[in-house]
């Protein structure tokens, strides 16, 4: 184990990956002026920056993909994405199809989203669902540096397109990092906190606020279990109907609206699987149906709080 | 296994260009008649087709549109295969799942062809990024029209070409429509090819209706780009001589405009011109003209025996 910040455990995630495998190339605005690690070991052909422009980095790293390189792209900021959105989706997430499985897209496209940094609603956006809800892509979205490393090792590795969403603030967020090969698998949560009385279940930055959240409900002797899906498609079905028919009780927490969010497909797969088992109605709570705002007292209010969190659970509980 | 056709001869030429406009006259017959789906033809443009595609090299790779028949046999696809990819059929190029929009022949350099307009401009790049990467000799021909040229990505594909001396052979197909729309109601100028010039490289414009001529425009761009690694644009001034997306009558094309088109019909002229040096024979048309009905009688006959996908193909090919 050693501790280091996300920023950290990505770029060894790259460079392993990198070292691994020399198809491996990542390029977009700014890689190289930041990732100059990766630019003196792997050199300028394998590591580019590009013009500001996502709709051809996208493109470029959809056709890599298809004809045998592993591209990784950085499109920086998530709303950044609409100006990909023609190449992430009717390319990357449908030629293989198309094509009668003619071709296959190994590619990573980064993208950074969340309050916490006050860049208001161009730079912040969880639209993470627009993804889940289209066909041929994956989609991930860790909570803690290992699992950044883990999960991006896999992301790099599958041969399909994956949508890899960094959490802003917890891009300097330091936590413990196996040492050595680690690999954390697509499509399976992480249980980090086992309970019984209710299952919070959540992703990304609001599963440190869940997990604080169930500290202080450990105190007036509520048992929570928090689930962090880490990947939002595939989406561990089983890790979290299994959690839901233990407690009874579930409660969803994510920053992203609330409509056809994450949590809603979440609430009616439990719902579908676990209905005789549930205690009280699953509840949601998630950040309003509004642009991220950028004064901070606005963008706190935003994003789902501890103290929102255990009143939500306390109403579960009834 | 379909085999590559490289043959540039005028003959060749000739015949693969009447290949090409008896098919897409036969999809047009075949959607008329009724249970057939709509389709978008190249009749009119299988000069730019043929020229260009006869004049690559068996490594080069092919990205297309949705007009994209003609390159398809053009480069040595079977007209029976394609048939049966339009018609829905196992058998197709993309085992029917892709239909007549997107055809896709991975086993003939004909790749990931999109019919987002200007999707296969923002592929290209990458394509021919892996092949300067991975250390590959082919280079990549990108087809695409002018409404494609009206896109934003156009500029951003052949900006990041020309900055990392991608191997790009761009072909505009410049056939005065876009979609319902005609080409000056989209832009002031009449060619593409002056946009290069903006770029840092080199654009070309050719007689997109003079097959030899496009031919050798595109043999020449290529040689170059296989020398210097830079793109090239070359357009080739053609016309779209049947609707965007049959069955259409046409009814807002100037009757005028048409005639006038038709008189430059790159089938009428290339055939004219080989009977009157006796490059031909009208004997050895004749013969042309049995063996392309036999093809597309043959295709028809195939791709109406061939089964659709079994039901469980929905949702397989959607993950690697």
């Amino acid at each position: 184990m050693s501790e280091m910040i996300v920023n950290q455990a990505i770029g060894e995630a790259l460079a392993e990956e990198m070292r691994r495998d020399p198809t491996v190339i990542m390029f977009g605005e700014g890689v190289a002026t930041k990732r100059k690690d990766l630019v003196a070991e792997f050199g300028s052909q394998r590591v580019r920056n590009t013009p500001l422009a996502e709709g051809i980095i996208a493109g470029t790293a959809a056709g890599a993909a298809a004809t045998g390189l592993r591209p990784i792209v950085d499109l920086l900021f998530a709303p950044f994405l609409c100006l990909a959105m023609e190449e992430i989706i009717n390319s990357a997430g449908k030629l293989r199809y198309i094509s009668g499985g003619q071709f296959s897209f190994p590619l990573v496209a980064i993208a950074m989203t969340g309050g916490g940094w006050t860049v208001g609603a161009q730079h912040n956006h969880n639209n993470e669902s627009w993804f889940v809800h289209s066909p041929g892509l994956k989609v991930v979205m860790p909570s803690n540096a290992a699992d950044f490393k883990g999960l991006l090792k896999s992301a790099i590795r599958d041969d399909n397109p994956v949508i890899f969403f960094i959490d802003m603030p917890l891009m300097y967020q330091a936590g413990e990092v196996p040492a050595g090969e680690h690999i954390v698998p697509l499509g399976r949560a992480a249980t980090l906190r086992e309970g019984k009385d209710v299952t919070i279940i959540s992703y990304a930055k609001m599963v440190h606020t869940c997990m604080q959240a169930a500290n202080t409900l450990a105190q007036i002797g509520v048992s929570a279990e928090v689930i962090d899906l880490r990947s939002l498609k595939p989406l561990d079905e089983k890790a979290f109907i299994d959690s839901a028919r233990k407690t009874g009780r579930v409660l969803i927490v994510h920053e992203a609206s609330r409509m056809c969010g994450v949590g809603a497909e979440v609430a009616a797969i439990v719902a579908e699987q676990a209905f005789d088992t549930l205690k009280a109605p699953v509840l949601r709570l998630t950040g309003p149906d509004a642009p991220a705002p950028s004064s901070y007292v606005l963008e706190q209010a935003f994003m789902p709080q501890p103290d929102g969190v255990v009143a939500a659970v306390k109403k579960l509980m009834g | 296994m379909d085999e590559i056709k490289t043959d540039a001869s005028p003959r060749a030429m000739l015949e693969c260009m009447m290949l090409i406009r008896a098919f897409e006259e036969n999809n047009k017959a075949l959607n008329a008649a009724g249970n057939f789906p709509g389709t978008c033809t190249c009749i009119g443009q299988e000069a730019s087709a043929v020229g260009v595609v006869r004049a690559l090299a068996k490594n080069d790779l092919i990205l297309t549109n949705h007009r994209s028949a003609g390159h398809l046999i053009a480069r040595g696809a079977d007209p029976a295969r394609i048939l049966a990819e339009i018609m829905g059929r196992s058998t197709g190029y993309c085992k029917g799942k892709s239909g007549t929009l997107h055809v896709s022949a991975k086993e003939l350099g004909v790749i990931l062809t999109s019919t987002i307009v200007g999707g296969e401009l923002s592929l290209a790049t990458g394509v021919a990024l892996s092949q300067s990467m991975l250390k590959r000799q082919g280079i990549v021909a990108c087809f695409f029209g002018d409404g494609a040229a009206c896109e934003g990505i156009f500029h951003e594909s052949l900006n990041l070409a020309a900055l990392w001396n991608l191997p790009i052979l761009y072909v505009c197909e410049n056939n005065q429509w876009q979609a319902y729309v005609r080409r000056d109601e989209t832009m002031l100028t009449d060619h593409i090819s002056k946009r290069a010039s903006a770029y840092g490289i080199e654009g070309i414009t050719v007689d997109g209706n003079d097959v030899e001529a496009v031919c050798a425009a595109a043999r020449d761009a290529s040689a170059k780009i296989r020398n210097t690694k830079k793109p090239i644009l070359l357009e080739t001034y053609t016309y779209r001589l049947s609707g965007h997306f049959e069955p259409d009558d046409m009814a807002y094309v100037n009757p005028e405009e048409l005639a006038e088109w038709k008189s430059k019909d790159p089938i009428s002229r290339l055939k004219a011109k080989m009977l009157e040096s006796k490059a031909l024979t009208s004997n050895d048309a004749a013969q042309m003209e049995q063996r392309i009905l036999r093809a597309v009688s043959d295709a028809v006959l195939f791709a109406k025996a061939s089964p659709f996908p079994e039901l469980s193909e929905l949702t397989t090919d959607v993950y690697a």
